[in-house]
C-alpha cells in the first residue's frame, strides 16, 4: 500500500510539469512554505495568539513599550514586546496579517472577477463595448492605485451614516482595493481573449451557434486562466501592500482592529525614541509575507509561459 | 568528387525529466560538393536534429553523444564555440522553413546582405554592396538596384525566400542545410524556389542538404536521398533507387501513403502504424457501445429530414468584400473582395474539391457557408431554402446542425482544457440528440469507435493525443451532430503523410457509409485527386475552372488549372519504375 503510494507519488512529480518544476526549485519551496506559514498563522489566529488584541480587557496601558522577551527589561509573557497601549506585539502581529489576508485576498478576489468578466467580454465582442470598456481602463490607469482607494473610501465615509463607518469600513476597504486593481485583470483577459477567439475551436462553436456567455465561460475562460492566475498572485501582494499602506495613513481598518498597517504607523512614532521593535516585526512580517508571495507568483508564471523557460 | 561532408555514427541526445531521450542514434550521412542530399521523415524523425548538430546549433539541453563529423575531413567536434561561430556562415549555411522569420523585418535587404558579406570578408562598403547586388541578381530577384532598399515585409514570400537563400550564399558556403525551405510557399512558387537551389548545387558546387517531409520535393530535386523514422537510418541511396525501388518496410508503408496525382485510389494501402496510439487501458470499454451502434445511430434521422432536393446546395453570385479599418474618422474603407461572383451547385452525396492556392478565397467560402463570414452579396440555398447569412443566421437555425465543419489544425481546433467527452458530447447536447446521460456516454463511445479511437480517449484530455488522433476526434466531433454536409477544410494539412492517408482513408469510409455531401478544401492537388468526384478551382477570388475529376485531371480547360497541374511536384520518377 505504502510502496503503492510511493510509486504513485514518484510518477506523478515526473508526469507533473508543474509538480516537477516545483520539486526542483528550492526558492519556490521556501516561498510556498512562509506563505503557507502566513495563512496558517493568520487563519489560526484566534488559537495560536497568546491574547486576543481587540479585547480591552485582556490587556493593560501598565505593560506598554515593553521590550522582546530576550532583552534585559523584557517579560516572557511578551515575546517579542508590547506597544504604546500595551497589547502583545505577538498576537497583534497574526490578527493583523489576518485582517490584511482578508482583506488583501476578498479585494484580490474583487478585482478578479470584476476585471476577469469585463475584459473577457471586450475580447470576445469587441467593437464599441471594447472601445468603452479599455478607455476606462486607460483612465483608470491614469490614476494612482492609492489615489483610487483614497477617492473611494472618502465617498463612502461621506454617504454612509457615522454608526456604521465602523462596521462596513473593510468592506469599503476592500471595494476601494478591488476596484484600484481591476485593470489588470481586464488588460490580461482581454489580450488573451483576443488570441484565443481566433482559434478554431472558439469558431467550431460558433459554428454550431452556442450562446456568446458559454462561449466565453466553458470554452475561452479556462484557456485563458495561466496569466490571470499569475496577476492574482501579483495583485494578492499589491493589494497587501494597499491595506497596509492605506491603513498607515490612517484610512484603513478600525483603529480597535489593528493591521500591519496600524501597527507599522504606531510603530513609526516611537521609532527614534528606542521602541524598534513596535516597527520593525511588522514590518519584517509584511515584507517577507509580499516577498514569498511574489516569488510564488514569478514561479507560476515561469511554469505557465514556455518562453520564459 | 571529394566527399565534403561526412557524418558518422552521429548520436544526439537530449536529457529530459523522463530520462534521456535519444532524438538521433547512429546516423551517417555523406555529401559530396555540388550533391543535393535529401533527408526525408515525419515530423519526430530527427531531420532537423541532424541539421543541427551539423551546424553546431543544437537547441539546450541536447548534445552530441558519439559519433562525428567531418568537414573537408577536419573533424568539427573539437571546435570551440568561437571557432563553431566562424565556421558558421563561412563554410556552412543555412535555410530556414519560414522566410517571414528569418529575416530581420526592421532592416533593408542591403542592410543585411552587407552586413553579412563585410562581416566575413575585409572589403569596403561599396564592394560588398556590389557582390549583394550580384547575389541576388543571381537568385532571380529583378530590379535589383532599387529592391535592395526595401523591407523584408514589401517582398512576397517565394521573394524573400529567394533573398534568404542570396543571404546564405553571401561567404560563398561550401554546404548548405536547407530546412524545409519550401514548406510555407505555394506550389508554383516552390517550384521555382526548387529550380534554384538545383541551380545553385550545379553551378556553384555547393553541397546541399535538403530537409523535407514531402517525398514529391526529394522526387523533384536530390541526388541521393535518406529516410529516416524516430531517429534511425531507414534507408538511403540515390534517389531514383530508394524511392523507385524501396528495400524497406517503412519506405515502401510511406510511398504507398503519398498521394498520386496520376490515378485515383479508392483507400491507401499499406498504412505505417501510428506509433503513439495508447494501447494503455485499451480494454476500457462502455457497455453497448459499438461502430455498429454508431452507425446505426447516425442513419437513423439523418434520412428523413432532407427532401432529397437536387443539389443540396446552390451558390449563386456570392461576394464577400472584406473592409479595413478606416484609416480616419470620416474616410472611406478600404475594401478587399476576397470572393467575387462564385456561383456553384453541389449535388448530394458528392465529394467536391475546391482547390485554390493561399489568398485564394476557399477558406472564406466554407466560412461564408457555416455564417462566420458576412457575404456582401449573393445567396446561399441548402435544400432549397435560401440560408440566413453571416450575423443574421439565427443560433437555433436547423442548418447550423445540418452543415459541420473539419477544420486544418486538430491542435487549434480543439479545446485543451475540456475532456475529449465534453468536446464530443457538445453537439449532443446542444441539439438534444440523447435524452440521457448514459445515452451520451454509449454515443460517444461509439462514435469514438467509428473513427478508431479506444473507448478510454474520452476520459483524457486532447494534448494527450498526436495530430492524427486529434484530428479523429475533431472528426467525431463533426459526425455527432449528424451533419447532412460536411466542410472539410485543409484536414490533411497539418499532418504527417502516413496519417494524411488514414484520414483519408477514414472520411472515404464515412461518407460512403453515410452518403453525407462533402466539400473537400485543399490546396494539395493530389489530395483532392484521391477524394473529388468534382472539382471547382479558385484562384483569388474568381472561379475558374468547374469539371468533374477525371476531366480535370485529364485535360484541365482553364490555363491557370493547367499551370496548377504542371507545378505540382509530381512523382513521375516513380511511375517510370513502377509503371
Amino acid at each position: 500500500m505504502l510502496s503503492n503510494i510511493k510509486a504513485n507519488w514518484k510518477r506523478a512529480s515526473i508526469e507533473n510539469e508543474f509538480l516537477y518544476l516545483f520539486l526542483h526549485n528550492r526558492v519556490a519551496q521556501v516561498a510556498a512554505f512562509v506563505a503557507f506559514v502566513s495563512i496558517v498563522g493568520a487563519l489560526f489566529a484566534p488559537l495560536i495568539a497568546p491574547t486576543d488584541p481587540y479585547d480591552l480587557k485582556s490587556f493593560s496601558i501598565l505593560d506598554n513599550f515593553l521590550p522582546p522577551a530576550w532583552t534585559e527589561m523584557g517579560e516572557a509573557k511578551f515575546l517579542i514586546g508590547t506597544d504604546d497601549q500595551g497589547r502583545d506585539l505577538l498576537s497583534s502581529i497574526l490578527y493583523g496579517t489576518r485582517l490584511s489576508l482578508i482583506v488583501g485576498l476578498s479585494a484580490m478576489i474583487f478585482a478578479a472577477i470584476l476585471g476577469t468578466s469585463l475584459g473577457l467580454a471586450a475580447g470576445y465582442f469587441g467593437g464599441k463595448f471594447d472601445a468603452v470598456v479599455m478607455r476606462v481602463a486607460d483612465v483608470q490607469l491614469s490614476l494612482p492605485a492609492i489615489l483610487t482607494a483614497l477617492l473611494v473610501d472618502g465617498i463612502a465615509r461621506g454617504i454612509l451614516p457615522r454608526e456604521q463607518h465602523e462596521d462596513l469600513l473593510i468592506v469599503v476597504l476592500t471595494v476601494a482595493i478591488g476596484l484600484s486593481l481591476w485593470v489588470n485583470f481586464a488588460r490580461v483577459a482581454r489580450a488573451s481573449t483576443f488570441v484565443e477567439r481566433n482559434k478554431e475551436y472558439v469558431q467550431a462553436d460558433e459554428i454550431m451557434g452556442l450562446h456568446p456567455l458559454r462561449i466565453m465561460l466553458v470554452s475561452i475562460l479556462p484557456n485563458i486562466m495561466g496569466p490571470l492566475l499569475v496577476i492574482g498572485t501579483v495583485d494578492l501582494a499589491v493589494a497587501v501592500l494597499l491595506e497596509s499602506t492605506l491603513s498607515f495613513l490612517g484610512v484603513g481598518v478600525p483603529p480597535n482592529q489593528p493591521s500591519l498597517g496600524t501597527l507599522i504607523r504606531i510603530g513609526t512614532e516611537y521609532i527614534f525614541s528606542g521602541e524598534w521593535w513596535i516597527v520593525v516585526f511588522p514590518s519584517m512580517t509584511l515584507v517577507i509575507m509580499i516577498v514569498s508571495v511574489n516569488i510564488l507568483g514569478d514561479f507560476i508564471r515561469d511554469v505557465l509561459n514556455p518562453r520564459l523557460r | 568528387m571529394s566527399t565534403l561532408l561526412e557524418v558518422t555514427n552521429l548520436t544526439v541526445e537530449y536529457p529530459t525529466r523522463f530520462g534521456i531521450f535519444t532524438a538521433i542514434e547512429n546516423i551517417n550521412l555523406s555529401i559530396k560538393a555540388g550533391e543535393i542530399h535529401g533527408l526525408v521523415g515525419e515530423s519526430g524523425a530527427g531531420k532537423s536534429t541532424i541539421g543541427a548538430a551539423i551546424i553546431g546549433l543544437l537547441s539546450s539541453p541536447g548534445y552530441v553523444a558519439s559519433g562525428d563529423v567531418k568537414l573537408h575531413g577536419e573533424s568539427l567536434r573539437q571546435l570551440s564555440d568561437a571557432e563553431y561561430h566562424k565556421l558558421r556562415g563561412a563554410k556552412i549555411s543555412m535555410i530556414f522553413q519560414d522566410p517571414q522569420t528569418s529575416l530581420n523585418p526592421l532592416l533593408t535587404i542591403e542592410d543585411q546582405m552587407v552586413e553579412t558579406i563585410r562581416q566575413h570578408a575585409k572589403i569596403s562598403y561599396s564592394e560588398a554592396f556590389a557582390q549583394a547586388v550580384s547575389l541576388l541578381e543571381e537568385v532571380g530577384l529583378e530590379d535589383v538596384e532599387t529592391r535592395i532598399q526595401e523591407y523584408p515585409h514589401q517582398f512576397s514570400g517565394g521573394m524573400r525566400q529567394r533573398v534568404v537563400i542570396a543571404l546564405a550564399l553571401c561567404t560563398n558556403p561550401d554546404l548548405i542545410i536547407a530546412d524545409e525551405p519550401t514548406t510555407a510557399l505555394d506550389v508554383s512558387v516552390q517550384k521555382q524556389i526548387l529550380a534554384l537551389v538545383r541551380t545553385m548545387a550545379d553551378e556553384r558546387g555547393v553541397g546541399i542538404i535538403l530537409i523535407t517531409h514531402d517525398i514529391g520535393v526529394i522526387a523533384e530535386i536530390t541526388d541521393n536521398v535518406t529516410v529516416l523514422r524516430g531517429g534511425r537510418l531507414k534507408e538511403e541511396g540515390p534517389t531514383a533507387e530508394v524511392l523507385g525501388n524501396p528495400q524497406h518496410e517503412y519506405t515502401k508503408a510511406l510511398m504507398a501513403a503519398v498521394p498520386r496525382l496520376e490515378v485515383r485510389l479508392d483507400r491507401f494501402t499499406n498504412i505505417v502504424k501510428d506509433e503513439t496510439t495508447n494501447a494503455l487501458g485499451s480494454d476500457w470499454k462502455i457497455p453497448g457501445a459499438s461502430a455498429d451502434f454508431a452507425t446505426e445511430w447516425l442513419l437513423k434521422s439523418t434520412r428523413e429530414v432532407s427532401q432529397n432536393v437536387d443539389p443540396i446546395m446552390t451558390i449563386k453570385n456570392l461576394d464577400v468584400t472584406f473592409y479595413s479599418e478606416r484609416p480616419f474618422a470620416f474616410a472611406k474603407r478600404e475594401g478587399f473582395k476576397a470572393l467575387k461572383d462564385i456561383s456553384l451547385d453541389v449535388v448530394k452525396g458528392e465529394i467536391l474539391g475546391v482547390i485554390g492556392e493561399s489568398g485564394s478565397g476557399k477558406s472564406t467560402l466554407a466560412k461564408s457557408i457555416v455564417g462566420l463570414v458576412n457575404p456582401s452579396a449573393g445567396e446561399i440555398r441548402f435544400d432549397g431554402d435560401v440560408l440566413p447569412q453571416g450575423s443574421k443566421r439565427s443560433r437555433k437555425d436547423p442548418i447550423r446542425r445540418k452543415v459541420q465543419m473539419v477544420f486544418q489544425d486538430p491542435y487549434s481546433s480543439l479545446n485543451n482544457r475540456r475532456k475529449v467527452y465534453d468536446i464530443i458530447a457538445e453537439p449532443i447536447r446542444f441539439f438534444g440528440l440523447a435524452v440521457s446521460k448514459e445515452e451520451t456516454r454509449k454515443i460517444v463511445a461509439s462514435v469514438l469507435e467509428l473513427v478508431e479511437m479506444p473507448h478510454r480517449a474520452m476520459l483524457q484530455y486532447p494534448h494527450q493525443f498526436s495530430g492524427g488522433q486529434r484530428q479523429r476526434i475533431a472528426v467525431a466531433r463533426a459526425l455527432v451532430a449528424k451533419p447532412e454536409f460536411l466542410i472539410c477544410d485543409e484536414p490533411t494539412s497539418a499532418l504527417d503523410v502516413s496519417i494524411q492517408a488514414q484520414i483519408l482513408n477514414l472520411l472515404k469510409d464515412l461518407q460512403q457509409t453515410f452518403g453525407m455531401t462533402i466539400l473537400f478544401i485543399s490546396h494539395n492537388l493530389a489530395v483532392v485527386r484521391q477524394m473529388s468526384d468534382r472539382i471547382v478551382v479558385l484562384k483569388n477570388g474568381v472561379l475558374v475552372e468547374k469539371s468533374s475529376a477525371e476531366d480535370f485531371f485529364n485535360a484541365p480547360q482553364d490555363n491557370y488549372s493547367r499551370k496548377l497541374l504542371h507545378e505540382t511536384p509530381s512523382l513521375e520518377l516513380l511511375n517510370q519504375t513502377q509503371g
